[in-house]
């Protein structure tokens, strides 16, 4: 079943007086349990997929339908609250709150959609448990390594229980076997939990570990295929 | 959680914030003792003349403020005084007779005001017997004057010497008299202590030939403040066809016009100072929303409402301005105490100018605590509007571009 459905997506910056077009014209469906990449060189668009889909940036034109909501209609704080409970984030830089400890980066989001304590409380240990960070958690950012925080990172971005994660790049800033054990993580939350996970990545690590990998050039779709892992 | 997040924030930058803390703390301790120096100055002006000798309110005969003269006094009324007293805050309703005359001793003369007090019920209010520095307060029933310091410094007298008046009376009859000095009193106020003389009323009753009559009835009570409302309740006593009401603004305008122009100095200046601060909150807050726009921009991306992300900011800088207010009363009210009750002694030109307005010269700084309460709630308020820079930021990103900067 689709969860995300993309209709000719374009998107267009203008860069001084040059008009610069980021995405051209993408269609997509993803569907639920997907572990998909999309992969291109620098400047083909990923990113600013990625934002698109996530709702961080409006689409010049097109859909973005996620689930049977289209999000290019929503208003600001109707998007902000659908991103809130229906998509986990992972950015390249972490991105954590830098002054609140793991357990408080996670809960956070739980805070926002008001959940009880005892429920955030549970979640926040499972979730900190399953990126193997059971005893950190009461370190804050700065006291953890990239891997660590990476870590933390894909906890807060399930703490929601979002309907699928959209991670960019977030491997680049890891060492190798950091990368391999976050994609590890990542790829067992999506095998036993089925959490949909989309990236974007350069990294070849994640490109062997994804099962569909969707390439993008010039801000469109030049392939599109499934591999087994 | 915006809490514990805000106050974290706070620390980030520990420098700047300990900065930003110590300018409000230094704007508020300056505002406390500059606001507090001049309220306790004017308090201590108009207490020299409104607390020891005009009262807050005083009754004339209608038309006497405007033509000072005995032949505008009036018959003096125990039922009147009786009714007044039961007014609520009336610490005292003390009648007086006040004319002028000249003075005379040895070789030397001067015009003074005589003035015919009840010694008894000017305890309220001019209080002879904490003022006298030589001999005693004359009795009711005396024939004995009382007179300022300044004056008995001028003649060279002592108690127990003679002083003569000659004047003239009501409807114009002579009034002379020849009365010994019962004792010296000492007023804080200059212009008091050189120009004045009392007689027992009855006495001076009977020096002006006004039978039962006095000029005014003084009023005094124990809130200051209330001056207008007192003076309310008082037209509702009397007869004002007969009466005239008056507050002490209206007594002494130029007491008023002293205290206004030199308060709107005191607020130009505070003004300035609130600028300056205003300024140096702008700039942290102006840095700090610069510095996480990107920080910012996650917090919209992970679904945080924009007005949140505000709110935390507001508390952030509220937080801020809470603690330098805090420091700042701490640090300025034990000295605005410690100088309320060792009052600042001025020297110099400074009072020289008091001292020539008939006030004395030192100052006891106010301790009303509607002062640091008003410069606190100004400090939140100035905190409060230059967050409307963030806010207005934060409302027109885009979590994207935030997270591009």
């Amino acid at each position: 079943m689709s969860i995300i459905k993309t209709q000719d997506l374009t998107k267009i910056y203008v860069d001084h007086t040059v008009e610069v077009h980021a995405l051209n014209g993408v269609t997509l469906d993803v569907a639920e349990r997907e572990f998909t990449a999309v992969v291109g060189p620098s400047g083909s668009g990923k990113t600013t997929f990625l934002n698109i889909v996530g709702g961080l940036d409006n689409p010049s034109s097109g859909t973005v339908s996620i689930g049977d909501t289209d999000i290019t209609d929503l208003k600001d704080n109707e998007l902000i609250d659908f991103r809130l409970n229906n998509i986990g984030f992972v950015f390249q830089a972490y991105n954590l709150i830098p002054v609140l400890t793991a357990k408080e980066n996670v809960e956070f989001i739980m805070l926002m959609q008001k959940k009880s304590k005892k429920e955030r409380d549970s979640r926040v240990e499972e979730l900190l448990v399953a990126v193997g960070l059971g005893d950190q958690m009461n370190k804050k950012p700065r006291e953890m390594s990239g891997g660590q925080q990476q870590r933390v990172a894909v906890a807060r971005a399930l703490a929601s229980k979002p309907k699928f994660v959209l991670a960019d790049e977030p491997t680049a800033n890891l060492d190798s076997k950091t990368a391999i054990n976050l994609l590890e993580i990542m790829a067992n939350l999506n095998k036993e939990e089925g959490i949909t996970f989309i990236f974007s990545t350069h990294d070849q690590k994640v490109i062997d570990r994804a099962r569909r990998i969707v390439t993008l050039e010039d801000g469109k779709i030049v392939s599109d295929v499934e591999q087994n892992v | 959680m915006y809490f514990k997040l805000a106050w974290r924030n706070i620390w980030r930058n520990k420098r700047r914030s300990l900065i930003t803390i110590a300018s409000i703390l230094f704007a508020v301790f300056f505002a406390v003792m500059m606001r507090s120096i001049q309220l306790g100055l004017y308090s201590q002006m108009i207490d020299n003349v409104v607390g020891f000798y005009t009262g807050y309110v005083q009754i004339h005969s209608l038309g006497y403020w405007d033509e000072k003269t005995l032949d505008n006094s009036f018959e003096y009324d125990e039922g009147l005084i009786d009714d007044i007293s039961k007014i609520d805050r009336i610490t005292g309703v003390i009648p007086r007779l006040e004319g002028f005359a000249l003075s005379s001793f040895g070789e030397s003369t001067k015009g003074a005001m005589v003035v015919g007090v009840d010694p008894e019920k000017e305890k309220v209010m001019i209080n002879f017997h904490e003022k006298i520095v030589d001999g005693a307060v004359f009795e009711p029933t005396d024939r004995s004057v009382l007179m300022g310091q300044g004056l008995a410094d001028y003649y060279g007298l002592k108690a127990f010497d003679t002083l003569v008046l000659l004047g003239q009376g009501y409807h114009g009859v002579s009034a002379a008299g020849k009365y010994p000095v019962s004792g010296i009193v000492k007023f804080s106020s200059p212009m008091l202590n050189d120009n004045l003389i009392f007689l027992p009323l009855k006495e001076a009753q009977w020096f002006y030939g006004t039978d039962n009559r006095i000029t005014s009835i003084v009023i005094s009570t124990d809130d200051g403040n209330r001056a207008s409302t007192l003076k309310a309740s008082l037209a509702e006593k009397i007869d004002d066809n007969i009466y005239e009401l008056m507050s002490w603004e209206e007594m002494m305008p130029e007491l008023v016009q002293i205290i206004q122009a030199d308060s709107g100095g005191g607020l130009i200046m505070l003004f300035i100072l609130y600028m300056v601060i205003t300024f140096g909150i702008f700039g942290t807050v102006l840095m700090m929303t610069a510095e996480r726009t990107y920080e910012f921009g996650i917090l919209l991306s992970i679904g945080m409402r924009r007005w949140k992300i505000s709110i935390v900011l507001l508390i952030e800088t509220l937080m801020m301005a809470t603690i330098g207010v805090i420091c700042g009363g701490i640090l300025a009210m034990p000295l605005v105490f410690y100088f309320h009750n060792n009052p600042i002694e001025l020297t110099g030109g400074a009072a020289e100018a008091l001292l020539e307005f008939g006030f004395e010269a030192v100052i006891p700084p106010s301790t009303d605590p509607s002062i640091i309460i008003t410069h606190a709630l100004i400090i939140l308020v100035i905190t409060t509007l230059i967050t409307i820079y963030p806010f207005f930021i934060i409302s027109r990103l885009q979590a994207a571009s935030a997270m591009r900067h």
